[in-house]
């Protein structure tokens, strides 16, 4: 292929139709909490991680909610469990135990 | 010998024969898992004068029980009398055998005495003897017979919930329970036969006709024998291993050693030390407001000790330590909780490297203020706490200032060790490099894991303790309000680190003190907290209610904590006002 020294963005379109959602199942049945969630990103916004990095809660429950699990698990890793999340959730979301529970599923063989 | 056996001692002797051979194996098991620190500890302080206390302590807690009958009086006297009771029965019994002139003694002689000696004996204080084995045997059976009240009409006894026994122990305490009516039996009927009865057997004994007991005799004697037996092989398998775990316990406990992030022997000797006697249930907020009653620690601890444990009992516990202060044999329940949660595989290096950008602040011989994550959601304990130290003159450098790094705490709560160590070494490194004199911290939570986990050389105070100190050495001034306030004692300063006095002294100097129904070690936990993973918000609120409820108990004008997490739980609760004593200090400062 010839290179112009750029290229078009790949499609970021996520088929829901092809995806497996059983991971997504799991969580839900583990943290039913996880249901309530209406994106607000009022816990990314309080997120101690999140001050240093790019560590983004709100992103994460997005991908997983799409099943685009990859490198989710690595990311995850940057909470510290500090508990603010669960403080400032305005739909009663409890943080942590979803957190825990998206570790524990993504990181099972 | 010979002349003193009978075959139907048998089942007592080789019953015996077994649990000390179990009871031995176990222990010297546990004491090979003792992890190297512990058994230095143990090696160390073997032969020294903790020795005296340790005895002190196993004969008090192990015998007469003095814990619980703080609690509960009657609870207390029925422990006291069985375990008292038979201890002085098998001491008597002990001495009469060995005071009575006979070629031998063999062990079962003390137990089954009155089978043997028909007559009665001529020493002196013979006759007392004999009527204070009967009157030992009057003392028990009474202790017996609150037991049985106590497993149908539990409310009689001040327990509104007892445990949920499994079917072997039911039969163990069927065993237990059969011992002491039969002994009386027994030597009531020989009594009958030979007159050599005591007040109360001799009394009884007379009651019965001679026909009955000389066909009976035997027959109740032995089945007093295959109780004890039974009693003995179901011992080491039951709940009622306590009886010589809590001895041991208490002696290592003594000796200073103590649970460790992981388990080790020491924690198999706590899980044996249970007795199951379920004064943690009725206390638990779980139990208590929401009626969550198959979580706590009296389960937890036996599914730990039998192998089945579910996540759901694991991690379904607030970590408020209200148990921990009801147990009467002092477990360390909090640790084992959290040993359990043990993360294991999950529990990977962290992704913290991001932690790198913070660089140390050059604060030589200043104090170190440390919010924690919590006070960036309350801002105004932080905003209070930075006028006390400019009007104090201190030179401070607020560690968390605008980004926070977590104390590792709610990490290590939830099993996650060697994640919870990297953010502890990082802030550790940090708190070095800007040779800090003293730090203090706004966050019970931070407050106990910098005490307990941190190796820091420098002393660290909560911010209460600080503020009492500077108002006791003069360098505050404040005055006093006349609002009533009422203080509750948050989970992780009060029970976590034994701190009551110093938000008590703050407060009596700066306002009305009122009291709470429950305080100190029996405060309710205010719900919002970061130890259960498994109640949801809710829930969590019903908790949270139950806790303001107390505190209201004397019509309080405030409500003062020391805690951001209890502050910011409370004050959507109530329309009274919510504060820190940070807060009430800076608003009762005397400005220069």
């Amino acid at each position: 292929m010839i290179n112009f020294g750029y290229s078009i963005a790949k499609s970021r379109a996520v088929n829901l139709d092809e995806c497996d959602f059983d991971k997504l199942h799991q969580l839900e049945n583990l943290a039913p909490s996880f249901k309530r969630c209406m994106n607000c990103g009022a816990c990314t916004a309080t997120c101690s991680a999140q001050q240093f990095t790019s560590f983004n809660i709100r992103k994460i429950k997005s991908l997983y909610q799409q099943a685009q699990y990859d490198k989710l698990a690595k990311e995850l890793e940057k909470c510290m469990l500090c508990g603010k999340c669960t403080l400032v959730c305005p739909r009663g979301l409890n943080l942590r135990p979803i957190v825990m529970n998206m570790r524990k599923i993504l990181n099972k063989k | 010998m010979l002349q003193y056996f009978h075959p139907f001692v048998l089942p007592f002797t080789l019953g015996a024969f077994i649990l000390f051979g179990i009871c031995i194996w176990k222990y010297v098991r546990w004491y090979k898992q003792f992890d190297q620190l512990q058994r230095a500890i143990v090696r160390k302080n073997l032969f020294s004068w903790k020795i005296i206390p340790a005895i002190w302590e196993m004969f008090r807690e192990g015998i007469l029980h003095i814990r619980i009958s703080r609690k509960n009086l009657v609870l207390g006297y029925m422990h006291r009398s069985i375990a008292f009771g038979w201890f002085l029965l098998i001491l008597v019994g002990f001495i009469e055998t060995h005071l009575t002139p006979a070629d031998a003694h063999p062990m079962w002689m003390a137990i089954f005495y009155r089978f043997f000696f028909h007559e009665h004996q001529t020493f002196a204080g013979a006759a007392f003897l004999t009527n204070l084995m009967d009157l030992l045997l009057i003392y028990v059976l009474s202790g017996i017979l609150l037991a049985v009240i106590k497993k149908f009409y539990s409310r009689i006894l001040g327990m509104k919930k007892t445990t949920k026994h499994v079917v072997f122990d039911h039969f163990a305490k069927a065993s237990l329970w059969c011992i002491f009516p039969l002994r009386l039996l027994s030597e009531t009927l020989t009594a009958t036969i030979y007159h050599n009865g005591g007040f109360f057997t001799q009394f009884l004994g007379n009651l019965i006709p001679l026909p009955f007991a000389e066909a009976f005799e035997l027959l109740s004697w032995t089945l007093y024998s295959i109780a004890l037996g039974t009693f003995f092989v179901s011992l080491p398998f039951s709940r009622y291993m306590h009886i010589f775990t809590e001895l041991v316990l208490i002696y290592f406990r003594q000796m200073g050693v103590k649970d460790k992030k992981e388990r080790t022997g020491y924690t198999m000797y706590e899980l044996s030390a249970c007795s199951r006697c379920g004064m943690c249930i009725d206390n638990c907020p779980l139990n208590k407001e929401l009626g969550i009653n198959t979580v706590q620690s009296v389960y937890f601890l036996r599914n730990l000790r039998y192998k089945r444990n579910r996540p759901y009992v694991v991690d379904n516990c607030l970590l408020c330590a209200r148990c921990a202060s009801d147990c009467p044999v002092n477990i360390d329940l909090m640790a084992i909780r959290q040993q359990e949660r043990n993360k294991g595989k999950l529990d990977t290096e962290g992704n913290y490297k991001y932690l790198e950008t913070v660089q140390p602040f050059n604060a030589i011989g200043g104090v170190g203020y440390f919010g924690g994550c919590m006070s960036h959601l309350t801002p105004g304990i932080t905003e209070a706490m930075k006028e006390i130290f400019e009007a104090a003159g201190q030179r401070y450098w607020r560690i968390d200032e605008d980004r926070s790094i977590c104390c590792g705490r709610p990490l290590l709560q939830q099993g996650y060790i060697n994640q919870a160590a990297e953010l502890r070494r990082k802030l550790t490194d940090l708190i070095r490099k800007s040779q800090i004199s003293m730090l203090v911290t706004s966050c019970p939570i931070c407050y106990q894991t910098f005490k307990k986990d941190y190796k820091l050389k420098i002393p660290v105070l909560h911010h209460t303790e600080y503020i009492a100190r500077l108002i006791q050495d003069g360098k505050i001034k404040v005055r006093k309000d006349d609002l009533k306030t009422v203080y509750h004692d948050p989970c992780e300063l009060g029970r976590g680190c034994g701190i009551y006095k110093e938000p008590r002294q703050i407060l009596k100097t700066t306002t009305h003190l009122v009291k709470a129904k429950q305080e100190k070690e029996d405060s309710l936990c205010c719900g919002i907290n970061l130890g259960d993973t498994m109640i949801d918000i809710e829930q969590q609120k019903v908790i949270r209610d139950a806790a303001v409820a107390n505190l209201l108990y004397k019509n309080p004008d405030l409500i003062a904590t020391a805690c951001p997490m209890c502050k910011k739980a409370f004050c959507n609760s109530t329309n009274l006002q919510v504060k820190d004593i940070a807060e009430i200090v800076q608003q009762n400062l005397i400005k220069k």
